[in-house]
């Protein structure tokens, strides 16, 4: 599904990615781990679009097509979706609004007349009961005044909204109590199926109580430097980063 | 059952000129240039008494005697005068016969603000079997308007129908020589609407929608009058969210409201003239005076607009707060996009005690354009206990374009309560990122943003017009990112 070869990217002359390769299939869970400001933010980034960046070399394909010479936005009705790790305020944008026009753009792309909207209200009723989310969240304006917990649901619910083939999901966890992360938890695993795929960015552990990874890969410096099964994220908790910066030496 | 259009149109036409005055004045023009006979013209042609040519003549002298204010923020080149036709009789659009020879930009404009096919041909002066529908519900309105009382008719056929009352009020909110353009506008006003609500009354519907299928050609000096009397109720909506491509190049009205005791007067107004091309070419001056009085205690009198388009806006809708306890609001959004430069804001004059004002201004611009507010806050000696509360908040779309803002703040009591709160911000690309990649276009994202960032005064306007601006602020910033 997605293929990363060789990617190198900078921004203002600073080298962040230094040769990433990846590969995600279908009905994969992969977890990134790493230290802080290691790229993996950048890559995130780098996968959704954003222009800030240089791509010096590498290649990144997306269903077999080009995804660094598509626009934002066809990326994302491609089905590549990211969970932020601080999602904007959009004051004055009720979350409906804002997510029927994402739908109907999204639509739009693939040909398809905008949805109804007793149709679209209904969907958002059965997304919400589906991740239990109580909160009266349609007539709030976009992430205004939000707390970090509400933001980072209201993350899973678009993306259980927009229904992605890959989602890419950083530091969803961050600044999580335990119940909000059980909700986060919960509706990835409630939103996984044979034909999609998640990246799931974390630098704990923890997350990964509760999403289990089928690939885990430790990003440091800008490459990737090891990658295993979910074992490898216990050995990092345990032994810590500084374990992977000595082996490297 | 078949009629055929031709005949209709003449029915309509004729219906639109029954109160005899309009009949005896042909396709007849002013020559051009504004002198004392100019003046004496347009009284003459519009068959009214000596008084209303005394009103005019005095007004003529004295806008002879003012200049041109020059304090805007506004840059033009000098307008000429002297090379202005001010009067021309109601001129008979030239008529098409179909949507083909319209300009194809207005039909997308048309389609992107979903206005019916019907009405689109009516806006843009084809000729329409439709019209019977709109005629139909012309006349029920106006039955239920006449039924309750209710007079509402154009300025000119109220000079004639109701004399008394327009000489009662005209001109006791704003003077004749309340303004350069105030002056002018007293002296060759063309047309407009004239409202009167007796006492008791709650005008049954919006006249919005009245306006909608009544969208008169009134000029380009137009003149309203809208009265309230005591513990009546009015929503008037001026204008129409259909771009206007109004060929006269120099606009300005005056619009008066009188609020008696316990009225309220809620005036909305979209205002979407042609704002020149992308190099900042043609648009039209709009120098509108409007200013309402809330004359007897516990009135109330509300603006709200929304300016999208004409080259040059200068317009501070205002409120004099009269009586005690009355009540001023002002809700405003102003788009400025290419080379358009808008001086807007409002005058809250605090007289009478407890009175309360609000002022929510929402400036955008984009492009080259600038974008000020100006307003003045005054709560005089006799004011005890007032409030306002003003809050200017401005959006800059690109780093070629200019936001103002110009408050003024007098207080002469030591009771009232005057707050400021003002904004500048931008639309950051951290949000346009976060819209794209949910699948936003860029144009759909700032649409979005703007239309959330203008939305506590988008929620005061009628219903069905509030889904309309909402489309025109959109395609009014169409191209003005990236």
């Amino acid at each position: 599904m997605l293929s990363i070869k060789n990617l190198h990217v900078s921004i203002n002359g600073k080298e962040i990615l230094r040769g990433i390769n990846l590969e995600v299939k279908p009905g994969e869970v992969h977890a990134i781990m790493g230290p802080n400001g290691t790229g993996k933010s950048t890559l995130a980034s780098v996968i959704a679009g954003r222009d800030i960046y240089t791509i010096d070399e590498g290649d990144v394909l997306f269903k077999g097509k080009n995804l660094l010479e598509m626009p934002i936005e066809d990326r994302a009705s491609e089905g590549i979706f990211l969970g932020f790790q601080y999602p904007v305020e959009i004051p004055g944008v009720s979350i409906t609004n804002f997510m029927r026009t994402a739908v109907n753009e999204q639509r739009k792309y693939h040909g398809l007349d905008p949805i109804p909207a007793n149709e679209f209200l209904a969907k958002m009723e059965e997304k919400k009961q589906m991740l239990e989310i109580t909160a009266k969240l349609a007539n709030r304006s976009v992430n205004e005044g939000f707390s970090g917990g509400e933001k980072k649901k209201n993350e899973i619910f678009q993306m259980a909204m927009l229904e992605p083939s890959l989602a890419i999901l950083d530091e969803t966890d961050s600044g999580l109590d335990i119940d909000a992360l059980k909700i986060v938890a919960n509706g990835v695993n409630k939103l996984r199926r044979p034909d999609n795929a998640f990246v799931v960015i974390t630098h704990y552990q923890r997350l990964l109580d509760y999403i289990v990874p089928d690939i885990v890969h430790v990003l440091f410096d800008g490459r990737i430097v090891r990658s295993g099964g979910k074992e490898l994220a216990f050995e990092l908790e345990e032994k810590g980063y500084e374990w992977i910066k000595a082996s490297l030496v | 059952m078949e009629k055929d259009p031709n005949n209709i149109l003449e029915e309509v036409t004729q219906g639109d000129y029954k109160y005899g005055f309009y009949t005896d004045i042909e396709m007849d023009t002013a020559p051009v240039g504004l002198t004392e006979d100019t003046v004496r013209f347009i009284s003459a042609k519009k068959n009214e008494p000596e008084w209303l040519l005394q009103y005019r003549l005095d007004a003529y002298h004295k806008w002879l005697e003012m200049t041109e204010p020059t304090w805007a923020h506004l840059l033009h080149p000098p307008i000429s005068y002297q090379d202005i036709i001010f009067y021309a009789a109601p001129k008979k659009k030239k008529e098409l016969s179909s949507l083909d020879e319209v300009d194809p930009e207005l039909i997308a404009t048309f389609n992107k603000l979903g206005i019916s096919l019907e009405e689109q041909k009516k806006l843009s002066g084809v000729a329409v079997d439709a019209v019977i529908d709109s005629v139909s519900v012309k006349t029920t309105f106006s039955e239920t308007l006449e039924k309750q009382g209710i007079i509402f008719c154009s300025f000119s056929e109220a000079v004639q129908k109701v004399p008394d009352l327009v000489k009662q009020y005209l001109g006791t909110v704003v003077p004749s020589d309340d303004n350069y353009f105030a002056a002018l506008n007293s002296a060759v006003f063309s047309d407009g609407s004239f409202c009167y609500i007796p006492k008791g009354v709650r005008c049954p519907i919006e006249l919005s929608t009245y306006f909608r299928i009544n969208a008169a050609n009134t000029g380009q000096f137009e003149r309203t009058l809208i009265i309230g009397d005591e513990n009546s109720y009015v929503s008037y909506m001026e204008g129409c969210t259909a771009p206007m491509r109004d060929e006269n190049q120099l606009h300005a009205a005056i619009v008066e409201i009188v609020a008696l005791k316990e009225a309220e007067v809620k005036y909305s107004t979209v205002q979407n003239w042609y704002p020149g091309n992308k190099k900042g070419e043609g648009g039209i001056y709009n120098f509108v005076t409007k200013r309402g009085i809330c004359k007897g205690n516990n009135s109330k009198i509300s603006w709200t607009q929304v300016e999208t388009g004409s080259a040059i806006t200068w317009k501070y809708p205002s409120v004099v707060l009269m009586g005690d306890n009355s009540v001023g609001e002002f809700y405003s959004v102003a788009v400025t996009n290419n080379y358009q430069q808008a001086d807007t804001g409002s005058k809250m004059i605090h007289l009478g005690r407890n009175t309360k004002s609000t002022i929510i201004s929402k400036g955008i611009s984009a492009g080259f354009s600038n974008n000020s507010y100006r307003g003045l806050v005054k709560m005089t000696k006799r004011a005890e206990n007032s409030r306002n509360f003003s809050q200017c908040d401005s959006l800059l779309l690109g780093d070629k374009c200019g936001a103002h803002t110009f408050p003024y703040i007098k207080t002469e009591n030591k009771t009232s309560i005057v707050e400021h709160e003002a904004t500048t911000s931008k639309i950051s690309d951290d949000q346009l990122f976060y819209c794209n990649q949910r699948g936003i276009s860029t144009e759909s994202a700032i649409g979005l943003i703007v239309n959330g960032y203008a939305r506590e005064v988008l929620k005061q306007l009628p219903m069905e017009f509030a889904v309309e601006a909402q489309k025109l602020l959109s395609i009014s910033l169409e191209g003005s990112v990236g």
